[in-house]
């Protein structure tokens, strides 16, 4: 490892613009002869639109146009779509209600766009906006599953009798009713699995620019993942071909998974730059944010687990029901699908498992992945049940999982992961020693001596990242590959620029993609620049979620690097009259291996663009691309550890102790590694104690500003003691897992095992706010 | 529209604005120092904080024309050249910031915090007094890290002066 190579912990190069003011977001970009959208959205969760009357509006000062959406159907803008099919257990397809971008007929949610003000300045465009009378016709509306399901709920589609989106299956059910048939012991659990907002600080904008000339469009957005916005915004919404649309996504204030995907009002200020002939920009507020963007989590779930004399498991059956909101976001048919039910083998030896999950639509905003995506809807539950096992059985929730885990790789699941390799021994004796595991009973009665209840839980969590081998989720109806691009131009004077289809909102890219390079040739990160979220300068790339952008991206930067380095050994031999075999790469130099004679890696670099001296039939240039695609997923694992007090009186709680024991595999930079635990951890934590997207039964939000919805602050949550187990990825040539989602799949169940042993009661709901605890204590 | 006179980063300026003009939006809107970000409308996530006259505001909760005659320090203001402010530079040092959004409100605020309590500050004090900054990234562990590396370095530097 070299002081800037793989593994070290280098301080970050994109830091400098960050801490000076200089970071670039949409926001912050202004353009010659630029407008202001300001949405008007329904206030009602489920509405007729009988008329817009924008008279009044359009003759206030700076108004632009008033636009609708009956025009942006007339000018066939394309519905919003679904990007992964998924077919019920009868063989149907998944029930899709139309989605278009501002409704011209019925609104479904609260916060729905019906029309857009075009003014020349933000304030000018809300004044209009107030002025616009819209003629709503309320109808019946429902917010929660169960309701929805019901027979005489109000129907959100036509499309979809009974809000049913689809009834998917998987697993073996006759296999898992044989296992609970001849169990010895069955454990049931009823959980929910509260809906949450992601709440990337920077919110959401666009940027539209439109080119008569040219016929060409350039958008700024906050995305995860420009090249498949500019994708779905040509080939389904008609906006342009791909050629004629340039997608940039400049600085971007975090995702969270919120910023993959494509939402109405870029598709509305595309349409409303050509339409007015100026660019357009939208800057969400933050409860614009809270109304729009795709919320995440929303489960409502029964599951049983069944375990033979020996406290082994022989069987999982779970049903869940998934609230999707109003409209089936861009990937919210996989997430509690095949993001969800393919890890509900947790980290253990289950031979039977069969789940059932039923999509619901409610007049709520639309559900789609938030960081971790259905594996911590997978993990809380397992946990839970493992928790819940373990006090049933009166056994040591450590020595019941001990007792399942799988050692044994590689290890098929009955629900088609196929583990690769991990040590679940290994981290959950690491957090255990952290934790003074062995010591709790006495700091427990001794926190008893003060008035305090003292718990501790842990969560063995598992998760699939590295999304994902092409041909594999192909097969399971996704409607895109999941590998990912790379370029590495090697210019004249020996700096290098590497073209990721990668894209970092905080991950540190710029800093971890520059360590693999100075890995390979011994060349300072200085020297190295890392290019992405531009469509126009990077080839096509999938962009960054799911934990993938080392397993995947960086592997296909790798992938580009090894052509690059072997083109420039070819030069470099020729140019020391040696053979190629014998050329070896060190601190920056290609040398002949066991002689004295090198030639500085900028002179190869010199040596392929003056092309005075090339090897025969070689071309000039050092530029080389790849696209990786995995052969499998990976598999991060770890185990939690949270040790906390409940105060009876008030049903607070306080942290004592967090530990967390991660293999994630390789770690290019630990320190950008454990900012990714810490950050994962407090937004499990967040779910576990504070945060919970709510409506009314009539689907009013009722939290829709940082007043009313709980933020983890900095007071809520601890310090955090960290440590890795490493057991190398077997499916990438670096050895890589990925480390982005696994403490907001983990940490969660931790905290709710640690809370429910302090308390002595089992049953307790997300967020474990003091009055519910307070309850649950005092329940009769 | 009125005329707001102040002093932003050391420098004196009148700006025209609509007296409904937030200071945020003076400061972003018509001084292009975007480094000043807003990230909840409702005074909660500190996304926003510059100092006037030294102490700590929220600029999306105040209005351009209370700042008439103040001096305004924004997140561009604080190093010295290629200098960076000892907090500045121990966020970076300590990873803690990620996406950067909350990084310029976290700044000022911490700079804030160490000044009212004269660099003597432990973990807690440091987590109650960030209360008004949001950050979604990292998790607070490693700005706590920072503000309290950087209160040790504000203290030397104010030594050396």
């Amino acid at each position: 490892m070299g002081v800037e190579g793989i593994g070290a912990r280098v301080v970050r190069k994109e830091d400098k613009r960050f801490i000076t003011g200089k970071g670039r977001y949409v926001d912050d970009i202004k353009l010659q002869g630029m407008t202001h959208a300001h949405f008007i959205r329904s206030p009602h969760a489920h509405a007729k639109v009988k008329g817009i009357d924008s008279s009044a509006a359009l003759k206030m000062p700076g108004v632009v146009a008033v636009l609708t959406g009956q025009e942006i159907v007339d000018d066939k803008v394309g519905n919003l779509i679904c990007g992964w099919a998924i077919t019920s257990k009868d063989g149907s397809p998944m029930k899709m209600g139309a989605w278009p971008a501002m409704a011209p007929e019925t609104v479904r949610f609260v916060g729905q766009a019906v029309a857009v003000v075009i003014a020349e300045t933000k304030n000018l465009a809300r004044d209009a906006a107030e002025a616009v009378v819209v003629n709503y016709e309320e109808l019946p509306a429902v917010a929660d599953v169960h309701a929805a399901i019901k027979s005489g709920a109000p129907q959100l589609h036509p499309e979809a009798p009974g809000n049913q989106v689809y009834d998917w299956v998987i697993g073996d059910e006759g296999a898992t009713d044989a296992a609970f048939a001849k169990a010895a012991n069955v454990v049931k659990l009823d959980v929910t699995n509260n809906r949450l907002a992601p709440n990337a600080m920077e919110p959401r904008a666009a940027i539209a620019d439109y080119d008569s000339a040219e016929e060409h469009f350039t958008l700024y957005t906050t995305s995860q993942n420009p090249h498949v916005a500019r994708l779905v915004l040509s080939a389904f919404y008609n906006i342009a071909p791909e050629h004629k649309l340039r997608v940039i996504a400049p600085d971007v204030g975090g995702g969270f998974g919120s910023k993959i995907f494509i939402y109405p009002e870029e598709m509305v200020a595309l349409w409303a730059s050509k339409k007015v002939g100026r660019p357009v920009k939208w800057t969400g507020d933050r409860t614009e944010a809270f109304l729009t963007d795709a919320h995440g989590r929303d489960h409502v779930t029964h599951a049983e687990m069944a375990f033979d004399a020996n406290n082994k498991i022989t069987g999982l059956k779970v049903k869940t029901y998934a609230n999707f909101g109003a409209y089936m976001s861009l990937f919210s048919s996989s997430v509690p699908t095949y993001l969800y039910a393919t890890l509900l083998s947790g980290q253990y030896n289950i031979p039977a498992i069969h789940a059932e999950v039923v999509g619901v639509y409610t007049n709520t905003t639309p559900v789609d992945a938030y960081r971790g995506a259905g594996r911590p809807e997978a993990s809380y539950l397992i946990e839970r049940l493992m928790e819940t096992a373990a006090r049933q059985l009166k056994v040591d929730p450590a020595a019941l999982r001990r007792t399942n885990f799988i050692t044994q790789f590689p290890h098929q699941t009955p629900v088609i992961m196929a583990y690769d390799t991990g040590d679940f021994n290994a981290s959950l004796d690491a957090a255990m020693k952290a934790i003074d595991y062995a010591g709790f009973a006495g700091r427990k009665a001794k926190a008893k001596a003060d008035g305090k209840l003292r718990g501790i839980g842990m969560s063995c969590y598992i998760e699939a990242c590295g999304i994902a081998p092409s041909k594999a989720v192909g097969s399971l109806g996704a409607g895109v590959g999941l590998w990912e691009s790379a370029e590495v131009r090697v210019n004249p004077v020996g700096t290098i620029e590497v073209l990721t289809g990668s894209h970092s909102h905080g991950q540190g890219h710029e800093t971890t993609f520059c360590q693999l390079v100075a890995e390979r040739l011994g060349v300072p990160i200085s020297q190295v620049s890392i290019v992405h979220g531009d469509t126009d300068k990077v080839q096509f790339g999938m962009g960054t979620y799911g934990s993938r952008s080392a397993a995947v991206g960086l592997t296909a930067i790798l992938k580009a690097m090894e052509k690059m380095e072997s083109k420039a050994k070819k030069i470099a031999a020729h140019a020391l009259e040696a053979s190629e075999g014998d050329i070896v790469i060190e601190n920056g130099e290609f040398k002949v291996a066991g002689t004295d004679k090198a030639i500085a890696f900028p002179m190869v670099a010199l040596a392929a663009y003056t092309a005075h001296n090339l090897p025969d039939g070689m071309e000039p240039g050092l530029k080389e691309s790849a696209f990786y695609d995995p052969t499998n997923f990976t598999f991060p694992a770890g185990t939690y550890i949270c040790e906390l007090e409940v105060d009876p009186g008030t049903g607070k709680t306080s942290f004592v102790n967090f530990v967390a024991a991660d293999d994630f595999g390789r770690l290019i930079n630990p320190m950008i590694v454990e900012g990714q635990v810490h950050g994962g951890l407090v937004q499990g934590i967040g779910q576990a104690l504070l945060e919970h997207a709510i409506y009314d039964a009539s689907g009013q939000p009722v939290t829709a500003s940082f007043m009313d919805y709980a933020m983890p602050r900095a007071d809520d949550v601890p310090s955090f003691n960290l440590s890795h187990t490493t057991t190398l990825c077997p499916g990438n040539p670096l050895g890589i897992k990925g480390c982005g989602e696994a403490g907001a799949i983990g940490a969660s169940a931790a905290v709710i095992n640690a809370i429910t042993d302090a308390i002595g009661k089992n049953n307790l709901e997300m967020p474990a706010t003091p009055d519910r605890v307070w309850r649950t204590i005092h329940a009769a | 529209m009125s005329t707001v006179k102040l002093t932003v980063n050391g420098k004196a300026v009148a700006v025209d604005v609509e007296d409904r003009t937030l200071l945020v939006q003076l400061l972003r809107d018509h001084l292009n120092l975007t480094g000043t970000h807003v990230g909840c409308d409702t005074s909660q996530c500190g996304a926003c904080v510059v100092h006037m006259d030294g102490k700590a505001v929220k600029s999306c909760t105040m209005l351009a024309g209370q700042a008439d005659g103040a001096s305004i320090t924004t997140i561009e203001g604080i190093a010295k050249g290629d200098e960076l402010h000892p907090m500045q530079a121990a966020f970076r040092d300590n990873h803690g910031l990620q996406c950067g959004y909350c990084t310029p409100g976290m700044i000022m605020s911490a700079i804030d915090i160490v000044h009212r309590y004269g660099g003597q500050l432990d973990e807690a004090t440091v987590r109650h007094e960030l209360e008004g900054n949001i950050c979604r990234c990292t998790g607070y562990h490693n700005i706590v890290k920072a503000v309290l590396d950087a209160a040790g370095r504000m203290k030397v530097s104010q030594a050396a002066e």
